[in-house]
C-alpha cells in the first residue's frame, strides 16, 4: 500500500490551510424597516416578508 | 421503482415519521399556521396539500382517506366543511412557507407554514356582514 514517505512539515500543513476561509453571509436591506436581513427570509426586526407581517416582531 | 421519488426521512423510522407528520398536519388544521423546521415544513406541505385535495373531492372514500391520517372526526369535518371549500378555485399550492431564520437553541432553520389566505370559522362568519381589515398580528 502506498504510504507517505515524510511527515508533512508544519509549514506545508499550514500552507494547505490558507484556503480555509470564512465567507460573509449575503445581507440585504429590509424594504420595510431598512434593517439588514438575510435574503428570502422574514425580517427578524419587523417580521415582514413580501410586504406583509408574517410574524410579530421580537423587540 | 422509486426512481427520483425522494422523501425526506427526517432522521426517523417510517412509523415515527408517519406519526410526526400526522401530528403536524393536525396542528395545521387546528391553527391554520405553524412554526417548525424548514425540513419538516417542506414534508408537511405534501401531507396537508393532499388532505385538502381529499376535502375538495368530498366523497365518503376521500373522507376515510383523510381520517387515516388525522384520526379525528372533528378535524376531518373542519377540513371538509370549512377548509376545503375555501380552496375551491385554487389548483394546488394551498400552503405557503416563509423562512424565519435560525432557532436560538440549536441553530435549526425555522419556517412558518400556513394555509394560504385562510379564514378561521369565526372570522369567516364575521367577514360576511362587514369587510374584514388586514390585522395579522392578532392571530399570533
Ligand atoms: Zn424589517
Amino acid at each position: 500500500m502506498a504510504l507517505p514517505k515524510r511527515k508533512k512539515s508544519k509549514s506545508r500543513r499550514d500552507k494547505g490551510r490558507t484556503h480555509w476561509k470564512l465567507t460573509a453571509p449575503t445581507v440585504v436591506k429590509c424594504p420595510q424597516c431598512d434593517e439588514p436581513k438575510l435574503p428570502h427570509r422574514a425580517c427578524p426586526s419587523c417580521g415582514f416578508y413580501k410586504g406583509r407581517a408574517v410574524i410579530s416582531a421580537k423587540a | 421503482m422509486r426512481h427520483r421519488k425522494k422523501v425526506a426521512k427526517l432522521g426517523r423510522t417510517a412509523s415515527h415519521r408517519k406519526a410526526l407528520l400526522a401530528n403536524l398536519a393536525k396542528s395545521m388544521i387546528i391553527h391554520g399556521k405553524i412554526k417548525t423546521t424548514d425540513a419538516k415544513a417542506k414534508e408537511l406541505r405534501r401531507v396537508v396539500e393532499r388532505l385538502i385535495t381529499f376535502g375538495k373531492k368530498g366523497t365518503v372514500h376521500t373522507n376515510r382517506q383523510a381520517f387515516r391520517v388525522l384520526q379525528d372526526r372533528k378535524l376531518v369535518n373542519t377540513l371538509f366543511e370549512h377548509i376545503a371549500p375555501q380552496y375551491a378555485d385554487r389548483n394546488g399550492g394551498y400552503t405557503r412557507i416563509v423562512k424565519l431564520g435560525f432557532r436560538d437553541n440549536d441553530c435549526a432553520p425555522v419556517s412558518l407554514i400556513e394555509l394560504v389566505d385562510y379564514k378561521f370559522p369565526e372570522e369567516a362568519k364575521k367577514a360576511k356582514p362587514k369587510k374584514k381589515t388586514e390585522e395579522p398580528e392578532q392571530n399570533n
